[in-house]
């Protein structure tokens, strides 16, 4: 039974259309004017630069039916603070395991240095104050100091030497604060970090600092002082500064930390990376030249070995790398954004080499078909139903080689996989309908 | 051409490229990168070309961190170093002893893995090879299911799976010995060619298998073994000519693509190329050896239960 003779013109057109938006979706310039927004592609950290770090969390303290809830907690509270950091297009992710919670954290553009110093501290302020009975630390005997190191470990460092041997936690932490900011010492110009009180806190650092007026009250952040001021005055307006030795970057360190909240569990961690955006860049660009060069061997060898069909099939494979490549772009607008990374590129490259397979699967069909003495449109039909047995059984193990990929592996691994199958799959639909349709249209 | 009949030699090629490989892992394993065993890993880019001298004091500097030095690498002004696993704070100070020797040294990559994460790695390597496998051989059975006598579907499948292995033997195999003598490291990226390759190899393989079946449905008196031999011959273009352009594409990405991206493209051209192979000179011939071996068991039988009833 003949199929609608107008079909192939039908999806020819549909084919042009849909090349015209690819081109239009990869060419910059092309961009502004129609879609009116830059798009491009969303760069993996081995080629924008940038630092990934994993952690686990310690739920040993946290109840079993509260451990997932802390976790996207402690997500909350680390996007705070990145966001008030203020890093482009961050990624924080939790990743669930059996016994495991872990955070993942991808920072491009970052240096390793400020990001462990904006996410990995729990941040958790307390003050603290002289207890009821106590005395100086004053080391009479040797007991005493035996004494001092028993019980120094269960104290933040440095608190039993500036609070004496008893010393109490206040109920003032840093839940109590408004709002924290970097200001600068009018005296000596050195950065320091103001702390405003809500309410409720402002009346408890008022009591705090009415019983302790010429006393010494600490100022933990975690487990360490860092600062012990005596007190002057009884403060009520509920302002606070911190000025122990900040340079400005350590500062605003600080005071993000506080604004963003404590963590609610510690965490450990488990695997940094950073990498300079200037080794990433050479590598692209290597790599774009060495995947164009790779197009051009190929449509000559296709030409080459099989003539006109070569040139369709070469024009199929130019439709099929706009398309892979507009998907990956338009992906950068979904939340499930395509992350290019070198070996994604190698992998988009290699599909380019995969796709002319299914192309030659064809083709070396429909040459047996015309030596048997059929014609040329016989055999077109021929080629691609005989071949589409071999073309589908290859290409689904491949795809579940993707599959396999992306659940075992993780970042670099699983932009691979992505870029394979989603290759696999448009390489499909360019040999079968593609290739086909221009074809059809020679033989007309 | 006759390839059937000669497939005791290629039989025997296939052992003389797979045991090198085999003895070299049984003696010296692997050579497993920072992925899989934990530590830390850095670059350093040096304002000019490194001395001997700069080697040692690298090592210095970073014993001083009371960190263990497992090796330094030097390719003109890079310096690439793995240690046991280095904090922030060991590799600030390391930066620092540093700078203060070498002016403009600069650190292009810092990366630290935790030991349970390497261990991860390998146990999540280990499975997706299994898996990927497991699940390609049961795909093609199943793909295989009608495929009418002496064939069995079940022969289609394992005779794919050992062209698998060989593929995978000898890609390992070579790396191990890479390994050793040249000190190449195997990453996580190569696992991704591992995975890859045994993708291509199915791939090859189910397209000769694919005109076995058909040839076996058409013609069904000559003898297994000529369809088989015939059915090579008549894949024999396609099958190269898609190699081919998957090679040459390979061999411009190593050429002219990026340094970190080498060693992963040797794996992948190596990889192919036997997977290639694999399709053609043993997954085919596999199956007629197979189909002769259970012949000859039947025919014994029926000679023994003749000669048993007489």
């Amino acid at each position: 039974m003949r199929k609608n003779p107008g079909r192939p013109r039908v999806l020819l057109l549909f084919i042009f259309i849909l090349t015209l938006a690819a081109i239009l979706i990869n060419l910059p310039q092309l961009q502004l004017l129609v879609i009116k927004k830059e798009l491009s592609f969303k760069r993996g950290l081995d080629l924008a630069g940038g630092t990934s770090l994993t952690y686990k969390a310690n739920m040993s303290e946290i109840d079993k039916d509260k451990r997932i809830e802390a976790l996207n907690a402690a997500k909350t509270v680390i996007e705070k603070r990145i966001n008030l950091f203020g890093v482009s297009e961050p990624l924080i992710q939790t990743a669930i395991g059996r016994n495991d919670y872990r955070i993942i954290v991808e920072l491009p553009g970052v240096n390793i240095g400020q990001a462990k110093s904006i996410i990995g501290t729990t941040a958790e302020l307390s003050f603290w104050e002289k207890g009821a009975t106590s005395s100086a630390a004053v080391l009479k005997s040797k007991s005493d100091l035996e004494i001092l190191f028993a019980t120094q470990s269960a104290y933040p460092i440095s608190v039993l030497q500036v609070l004496g041997t008893n010393p109490r936690k206040t109920d003032l932490t840093g839940r109590d604060l408004s709002e924290t900011s970097v200001t600068f010492n009018p005296n000596t110009g050195k950065p320091q970090v103001q702390l405003n009180f809500t309410s409720d806190g402002a009346k408890k650092f008022a009591d705090i600092t009415k019983r302790n007026v010429n006393k010494i009250v600490a100022i933990v952040l975690d487990d360490m002082v860092i600062e012990a001021p005596a007190v002057n005055k009884h403060i009520l307006d509920g302002n606070a500064v911190i000025t122990g030795g900040f340079t400005y970057d350590t500062a605003k360190a600080l005071s993000t930390q506080l604004n963003a909240g404590a963590l609610p569990v510690p965490l450990i961690p488990l695997q940094q990376h950073s990498i300079d955006p200037t080794l990433g860049s050479a590598s692209l660009q290597k790599s774009l030249f060495a995947g164009f060069l790779g197009f051009l061997i190929i449509v000559i060898f296709m030409i080459v070995l099989y003539g006109k069909l070569g040139i369709a099939a070469s024009l199929a494979l130019t439709v099929y790398a706009l398309l892979v490549l507009s998907i990956f772009k338009m992906s950068t607008l979904t939340p499930y954004g395509i992350t290019l990374t070198l070996s994604g590129i190698a992998g988009f490259i290699l599909s380019i080499g995969m796709a002319v397979d299914a192309n030659i699967l064809i083709f070396e069909r429909m040459k047996e078909e015309i030596r048997l003495g059929k014609s040329k449109e016989l055999a077109l039909d021929l080629g691609f139903l005989r071949a589409w047995s071999s073309i589908r059984d290859s290409n689904i193990s491949t795809l579940i080689t993707s599959v396999i990929l992306y659940q075992f592996g993780s970042g670099i691994v699983r932009g691979f996989a992505l870029v394979l199958g989603i290759g696999v799959l448009v390489s499909m639909f360019s040999a079968i309908v593609v290739t086909r349709t221009l074809l059809r249209i020679v033989y007309r | 051409m006759d390839i059937i009949g000669k497939k005791y030699f290629y039989f025997a090629l296939s052992l003389l490229i797979v045991v090198p490989g085999l003895i070299s892992l049984i003696l010296y394993g692997l050579n497993l990168s920072i992925d899989f065993t934990g530590g830390t890993r850095l670059t350093l880019l040096f304002p000019h070309k490194v001395e001997k001298q700069t080697i040692s004091k690298i090592r210095d500097a970073i014993l001083q961190q009371k960190i263990s030095v497992s090796s330094i690498e030097t390719s003109s002004r890079l310096t690439f170093v793995r240690t046991s696993p280095m904090d922030q704070n060991q590799n600030t100070k390391f930066l620092n002893s540093l700078s203060r020797e070498f002016k403009g040294v600069k650190q292009t990559e810092f990366e630290t893995i935790g030991p349970t994460i390497g261990k991860e790695t390998t146990a999540n390597a280990i499975k997706a090879v299994v898996l990927a496998s497991i699940l390609i051989v049961l795909y093609i059975t199943w793909s295989f299911r009608k495929i009418p006598k002496p064939a069995s579907s079940w022969r289609f499948g394992i005779c794919a799976i050992v062209a698998l292995i060989h593929d995978v033997l000898v890609v390992v195999g070579i790396f191990s010995l890479l390994g050793h003598f040249f000190k190449v490291e195997i990453d996580s990226l190569f696992v991704v060619a591992l995975l890859t390759i045994i993708g291509f190899s199915v791939h090859d393989t189910i397209v000769v298998f694919d005109r076995i079946r058909e040839n076996l449905k058409r013609i069904s008196a000559v003898p297994f073994a000529t369809v088989v031999n015939d059915s090579i011959l008549q894949t024999l273009a396609r099958s190269l000519n898609t190699s081919i352009t998957t090679l040459l594409v390979l061999f411009a990405l190593y050429i002219f693509g990026g340094e970190s991206t080498k060693w992963f493209i040797v794996a992948l051209l190596i990889g192919i190329t036997s997977g290639t192979y694999s399709s053609i000179f043993n997954a085919a011939p596999l199956l007629v050896v197979w189909e002769e071996w259970s012949n000859k068991k039947k025919f014994r039988f029926a000679r023994d239960a003749k000669a048993s009833s007489t």
